[in-house]
């Protein structure tokens, strides 16, 4: 639990150096969903419809921003090597860094999300489980993009090959991340869908960060 | 008495199983023509035409196997990557890359006559139904097992970065069937009801036959690609260099 914390407290510090990382991938989010009310027409009704969608849509992409800058720059300089030595099982550090890259572009996407979701008209109560999914959503992303950005270490044009890996998989969090509000909006009830949204997240937090060791291990042969 | 056992082991060696290949890929061949012949004598002149769909519904005899194909072989991937990666067998991982472009083209296939057929039948080519959107994301991750393959230039780090995808796939295809089966019917209801009423037994037979023949066609294929793979792996070894077609 120590190891998780150091390597999660390690990774915000140097995130904090330099902070302009996790602000770009901030302002994507803010400017992309701000480009689609422009794109389609300021109709409240149609953009109250299109808001979950569009939110999630924007996130996963903010999201994969991110997702390389997880292992590049400790695989570059060698940390990585020290790290799968060292004595700590290097899942627990995995763990520490998915945590640490979720702080970084999960949480601020999460409380910045309700501003966004009032440009797009939606009632305080809709907000409200926007949060919630997005909270339980954001997490999800960042373990099963972990896995890709573990795979494509080094790899020639990783970046594009990272969103070609992960996308597909992220697509069940997106349906019912953004089918939750919308549940909700149309008076069915949000409580399936944040439902399955948790068991998804349950079940990547045991087995994701097992499976980005392994690819870690792979990369660093 | 166990002398006549066959050691399976053995041909888990690209030596050994090199020509054991090139023995069984004639046979496959041949059986793959048969049962195409059949299959197709049995969709086309003796299954009778739909009473609903008319002549168009024989597009099935494609799309139903290359479906289940697309499907089953994306499992049979999965299985190889995972042999592959436990016992760190190099030629379970060949097997699982050969099968890889099969899988895709079966998924291609099946996408391609699905709206040949959708055309007709539902008047539009492309709808948003849980079958034919779990199909296009099969397709996504058989591309995206392919493109993280030939972007890794060492071919063991290839194959185990690969087989992890395979088999993070294997685990994620039946959460996104059960999430887009979900997210249609929440939408806007099941619309389109596949299943067939009291389908002629002609009819099935053709599928099955047709099946068949896809199958065939799909071991030929993925046995002559893990040929040429081990050949491409293997150029520095002595049997490779003394065989008689590298000699030439």
């Amino acid at each position: 639990m120590n190891a998780i914390l150091a390597v999660a407290r390690r990774d915000l510090l140097m995130v904090m150096r330099r902070k302009s990382e996790v602000l770009t991938a901030l302002f994507f989010f803010v400017i992309v969903t701000s480009l689609f009310p422009l794109g389609i027409g300021p109709e409240p009704t149609l953009l109250r419809k299109i808001a979950p969608g569009v939110l999630w849509v924007a996130a996963l992409l903010a999201t994969m921003l991110g997702l390389q800058r997880m292992f590049a720059a400790d695989h570059a300089d060698g940390t990585l090597e020290q790290m799968a030595i060292s004595p700590t099982p290097l899942v627990m550090l995995v763990v520490g860094k998915i945590g640490a890259h979720w702080l970084v572009s999960g949480l601020p996407l999460v409380l910045v999300a309700p501003v966004l979701g009032i440009q797009f008209d939606l009632d305080g109560s809709a907000l409200g489980v926007l949060v919630v999914a997005l909270l339980l959503g954001t997490p999800l992303l960042s373990l099963i993009g972990s896995i890709g950005a573990a795979l494509t270490l080094g790899v020639r044009g990783g970046g594009v090959l990272l969103s070609l890996l992960v996308l597909p998989l992220f697509i069940p969090a997106l349906i019912f991340g953004a089918g939750a509000v919308e549940a909700h909006i149309s008076g069915l009830g949000a409580g399936g869908h944040l439902s399955l949204l948790a068991a998804m997240l349950a079940l990547a937090v045991f087995f994701a960060p097992w499976a980005t060791t392994a690819a870690l291990r792979i990369a660093l042969e | 008495m166990s002398n006549r056992l066959i050691n399976w082991f053995r041909f888990a060696s690209p030596h050994n199983f090199y020509p054991l290949a090139g023995r069984m890929i004639p046979v496959f061949w041949t059986l793959s023509a048969l049962f195409g012949i059949a299959g197709l004598w049995m969709g086309f002149f003796v299954a009778p035409t739909d009473a609903q769909q008319g002549e168009g519904y024989r597009i099935i005899f494609v799309h139903v196997p290359t479906s289940w194909l697309s499907m089953f072989i994306y499992m049979v991937m999965a299985t190889w990557s995972g042999i592959g990666l436990s016992l760190n067998a190099r030629l379970s991982s060949m097997m699982a890359q050969a099968l890889a472009p099969t899988g895709a083209l079966m998924a291609f296939l099946s996408l391609w006559t699905g709206a040949f057929w959708g055309k007709p039948m539902w008047g539009t080519w492309w709808v948003w139904d849980a079958r034919l959107t779990s199909e296009l994301i099969l397709f996504f991750l058989y591309l995206g097992f392919m493109a993280l393959q030939a972007s890794i230039d060492d071919p063991r780090r290839a194959d185990k970065a690969g087989a992890i995808v395979a088999l993070v796939g294997a685990v994620n295809v039946p959460i996104i069937y059960f999430s887009v089966k979900w997210w249609n019917t929440l939408h806007q209801g099941s619309s389109i009801n596949l299943a067939k009423s009291s389908m002629a037994v002609t009819m099935l037979w053709g599928m099955l036959l047709m099946a068949l023949c896809f199958w065939m066609y799909s071991i030929a294929m993925a046995l002559t690609r893990v040929r040429t793979i081990i050949l491409e792996r293997e150029t520095h070894t002595d049997w490779v260099k003394e065989l008689p077609e590298v000699k030439t």
